[in-house]
This record gives C-alpha cells, sequence and structure tokens, in this order.
C-alpha cells in the first residue's frame, strides 16, 4: 500500500447558504488514476475544485474541513495557493491554450518561474509533449500559435503544459468532455501512459472512460460521497444501491 | 404578411439606416476634405500662424497637438490600466466598486467645458501651471480617463475566464497572470480603445482653450532642450492645439484668409485621425503577434 498523498476529511463547501458538498472524507494515494463520477451536480467537479483551490476564485464560497497534502493543510491561512498548484496542476473541460506558440505554452509556467537555459527548455518541451503524446503531431510546428490545433491538440498541449511544471498530482475536469471520440481515446491513453509517474484525479461524465482508465472510482452524488473503491468492484459489483442504479443507468 | 416578406422589409429598413448613416458621414467627410484639401501644401503644414495676414500655417498648431496628445495619454494611459486591472482582475463587486463605476461613468459624461474650466481653476490657477502643456494635458487626463478605463475593463472582458484560470493552475500568481497572460491577449482590443480615445482627445478643443490656452508663439525646432521657452518640448509653454486653432479663427479670426484656414486646419484633424489610426492598427496587429507567438 502506497502513502496517502492526499487526504480530505470532512469537507464542506458552500455557494452562499446552498451546501454543494456535504462532509466529504476521500483519500488518494500516490500514483495512479482516480475516477470521480455522478450526475450533473453531484458536486464532483466542486470538490475537485478544491484540491487545489480554484474555488477560491468563486465569490461567496465557504470551505470547512481539511485538505491535506503530503502533512501540509491546502486551507491553512499560510497556505501557498501558488506553490500549491505548482504541485498540483489542473487541465480544463474546455482547452485553454494560452494564444501563444506552441512552444511557450509548454514552458510558460517554468519561463515565469525564471529558467533561462534554452537547452533545458527544449528537453523540457519535448519531454512534456511526449508525455502528452502530441510531440509527433506538433515537433514540426512548435513555433506556430497552439490556437491552429484542434482540439484535440491542444488540450493535450494543455496536458503537456501542466506536466512542464512537474506537478505531483493532476486535476483534470472532464478533459474529453468537448472533443471527439478519437481526441477522447487519445487523451485516454496519455492518461494511462501518465499513470506510473502521477496521481492523477480525473472528473468524468463518460462512465465507460471511467472503466477504462481509472484504478480507483469514486462516486458521487447529491454533494456525497456515496462510494469509492477499486474501479472493478464499482462497476461490477457495487456496494451500495444508489451506485449500482446509476453505473446501470437507472437514472442520472 | 408571411415571415418571408417581414425579413425582406427588416433587411431593407436596416440597410437604409446604415446607408443613411455612411451618407452622413460621407457627407461631412466629403465636405471637409473638398474644402479642405486645396489648402494643403509643405508651407501650410509647417509653417506658424499669423494673426493678420494671409499666408499662415498650423505647423506649429500641429506639433502641439501631437505633443499635448502624448503627454496626456502619457499621464492617462498608466492610471486607466492601474484602474481597470484593479477593477476588472482584483476588485470583489462591492459598493465600493460600484461606486467607483458610477464615479467613472459620471466622469465620462461631464461635458468638456465643465472639465476645461474645472482645469482652468484647479491646474492653471491654483496650482500656478499657468496656461501651458501640462495644464491641458491634465485637463484633457480628466476628460479621457473615465472612457480609456472603461474601454481597457472592457478589452479584460473580452479575454475567457478559461484563461484566468488556466494561468493560476499553473501556479502563476494572479499578478503574473494578469501581466503576462491576459493583457498579452488583449493588446489589440486595448490598444483600439487607445486609439478610440486618443481621436477624441486630438479633436478636443473645449478642455483645451482654458487651459492650454489659445496663443501658439513661435518654436525654435532646433532647440530640444525641454527647459527653454521657445522649445517645442517645453511642457509649460502656452500651446494652442489644432482644434482650438479652428474654434479660434471661426469665432474670432481677422486674417483675409480665416475660411481657408479653418478648413485647411479641419482636413489636416482629419486626416491625421485616420492615418493614426491605420499606423496603430497596423501596429496593434504586429504588435499582438510578437506578444503572442514567436
Amino acid at each position: 500500500m502506497s502513502e496517502e498523498i492526499l487526504t480530505t476529511q470532512d469537507l464542506h463547501l458552500y455557494y452562499g447558504d446552498k451546501e454543494a458538498l456535504k462532509g466529504i472524507n476521500l483519500d488518494f494515494t500516490e500514483k495512479g488514476i482516480t475516477a470521480l463520477i455522478g450526475p450533473s451536480g453531484c458536486g464532483k467537479s466542486t470538490y475537485l475544485r478544491t484540491l487545489n483551490r480554484m474555488n477560491d476564485l468563486i465569490p461567496n464560497v465557504t470551505i470547512t474541513g481539511t485538505i491535506k497534502f503530503k502533512d501540509q493543510d491546502l486551507y491553512s491561512p499560510n497556505a501557498d495557493t501558488v506553490q500549491i498548484r505548482k504541485e498540483i496542476g489542473m487541465v480544463f473541460q474546455q482547452p485553454n491554450p494560452f494564444p501563444f506558440s506552441i512552444y511557450d505554452n509548454v514552458i510558460y509556467g517554468l519561463r515565469i518561474a525564471g529558467e533561462k537555459d534554452k537547452e533545458k527548455l527544449d528537453a523540457v518541451v519535448e519531454k512534456s509533449l511526449r508525455q502528452a503524446a502530441v510531440w509527433d503531431e506538433v515537433k514540426d510546428h512548435l513555433h506556430e500559435s497552439a490556437l491552429a490545433l484542434s482540439g484535440g491538440q491542444q488540450q493535450r498541449v494543455c496536458i503537456a503544459r501542466v506536466l512542464a511544471v512537474s506537478p505531483e498530482i493532476i486535476l483534470l475536469d472532464e478533459p474529453t468532455s468537448a472533443l471527439d471520440p478519437v481526441s477522447s481515446s487519445q487523451i485516454e491513453a496519455t492518461l494511462l501512459n501518465l499513470r506510473h509517474d502521477y496521481t492523477i484525479i480525473i472528473v468524468t461524465h463518460n462512465l465507460q472512460q471511467a472503466s477504462r482508465i481509472a484504478d480507483r472510482t469514486a462516486f458521487f452524488m447529491n454533494g456525497e460521497l456515496v462510494e469509492v473503491d477499486q474501479t472493478k468492484n464499482i462497476f461490477m459489483n457495487p456496494a451500495k444501491k444508489q451506485t449500482e442504479d446509476y453505473i446501470s443507468g437507472r437514472f442520472g | 404578411m408571411n415571415s418571408k416578406t417581414q425579413n425582406k422589409i427588416a433587411i431593407g429598413a436596416l440597410y437604409g439606416i446604415a446607408g443613411f448613416v455612411v451618407l452622413i458621414l460621407l457627407a461631412l467627410l466629403g465636405y471637409i476634405l473638398v474644402s479642405g484639401m486645396p489648402q494643403l501644401s509643405w508651407h501650410f503644414l509647417t509653417a506658424p500662424a499669423k494673426a493678420f495676414l494671409k499666408g499662415g500655417g498650423v505647423g506649429v498648431q500641429l506639433f502641439n497637438s501631437f505633443y499635448l496628445l502624448f503627454l496626456a495619454m502619457l499621464i492617462s494611459f498608466p492610471i486607466a490600466l492601474g484602474a481597470a486591472i484593479y477593477l476588472y482582475e482584483y476588485a470583489k463587486d462591492n459598493w465600493l466598486t460600484t461606486t467607483i463605476r458610477t464615479a467613472i461613468e459620471i466622469l465620462s459624461s461631464l461635458p468638456s467645458v465643465v472639465v476645461g474650466l474645472f482645469g482652468f481653476l484647479f491646474f492653471v490657477v491654483k496650482l500656478r501651471l499657468g496656461f501651458s502643456i501640462l495644464s491641458g494635458a491634465f485637463a484633457l487626463t480628466f476628460f479621457n480617463l473615465p472612457l480609456l478605463t472603461r474601454s481597457i475593463e472592457d478589452s479584460l472582458r473580452t479575454i475567457s475566464e478559461t484563461q484566468r484560470e488556466g494561468g493560476l493552475a499553473l501556479g502563476l500568481s494572479r499578478w503574473e497572470t494578469v501581466t503576462k497572460v491576459i493583457l498579452p491577449a488583449a493588446v489589440p482590443s486595448i490598444l483600439t480603445g487607445v486609439i478610440l480615445s486618443a481621436g477624441r482627445v486630438f479633436g478636443e478643443a473645449a478642455a483645451l482653450i482654458y487651459t492650454a490656452g489659445q496663443s501658439a508663439p513661435a518654436l525654435n525646432f532646433m532647440d530640444w532642450n525641454p527647459f527653454n521657452i521657445s522649445s517645442p518640448l517645453n511642457p509649460m509653454r502656452p500651446a494652442e492645439t489644432l482644434a482650438v486653432h479652428i474654434w479660434k479663427i471661426n469665432s474670432e479670426g481677422i486674417m483675409p484668409d480665416a475660411k481657408a484656414i479653418s478648413s485647411g486646419s479641419s482636413a489636416v484633424l482629419v486626416l491625421a485621425i485616420l492615418i493614426f489610426n491605420f499606423a496603430a492598427r497596423y501596429l496593434g496587429k504586429r504588435l499582438y503577434k510578437r506578444l503572442t507567438s514567436a
């Protein structure tokens, strides 16, 4: 059993008066893929965004409970959100490359952090793009705008951009829901490659996707964590009735 | 009447309205250019004005207009940029920011003659800057700030929220996200706003009559020491601009060719703004390319 890298205890989140997360207890061990599934509005994306404090950007959000990343309390008053987000990167539903070249997109985090060594940057670009399985497609036009790429390529460049700052955890918020099936399966292949080196947490609407790539799956409903287990168990032999109903398509 | 006919009537009406607007514009522009172009010559553009005799030019006024525009932008752009970034990227929606926004809105609808009189009382008299380029530039700053702030804020608003999330999720601080991601992406739109407000500033007369003054002392274009009174760069000299010049010769001009000079000046003003627009647009595209993709 590997070490727990991220733990959440009794996590509540309120949008104004509305309670969106009702006491989540969920731990993540190092490496591997955990999928968060559940019907729309169940709180899985909200939960994901608490893990690198992206919910800070939304006004009127109150969060109670503790999230610990390697014994560091993410919500302690002196937590450094910038540092946290370097170690816990995020990929979004809509591919959001910056309006720069592919090369600049990938090294953006590093360059702003002050890295100037051209050789090192070149190496990082190649390594990250290879890891994100998009190198072969873009290697000949690294200095063209990333906006000219297809949606699937853009999304993989966004993954490469996150990899370039070498995070420990990568959060993905429905990364394939805006993509066509071919691009989606390329992203899935990318994630399967990365699962040995990174702790990956992915929110997905697509149950097949979860069953294909995730080692563990957590089922959310109405702001509560219903069940979390090995993916195989969740899909073949769920412990809770609600999970079974959802998996078998009886609602949601 | 079926929806097809309705559609046709609507399109026809819209074409009519658009055509009407274009017609007015073309007529105005045509009138200014047709009556003004024949006056234009190298002499007219460079010679100093004459008070009583014919054959004067607008060289000094033209230079003053550009110099004032430059100074006014130099002062107002950083302030407007900072204010816009604060309002859009940092400030929370509360009574304070609502008050600031309302104040900006009210300030932007202030008649420019009021801005001019305020500038006269405050900068010219109270701060003893006299009728000077500096007083004029400050008055123009007041005149320009609200619009520029609004337009930059609107430019920032056009940049998708996903870009901000992308920057922050990459471990950039908010400031780095704004300066390294949002601003480069917003440059063309910001530049358009700056051009539009520059056009307004360039053509502004009422705010300058009582601040930059209505006299254009002869300048020595060989002397670039800003501390000399005849130097074009001296910010403490009175400086009649082109727009003020047009107003003045139409209201009290006693040179025999006042009408011709006024027409010529108007044409210069319009052409300058046109050239300025195209140049800035071209620059904006170049800048965007350089900032966004290698």
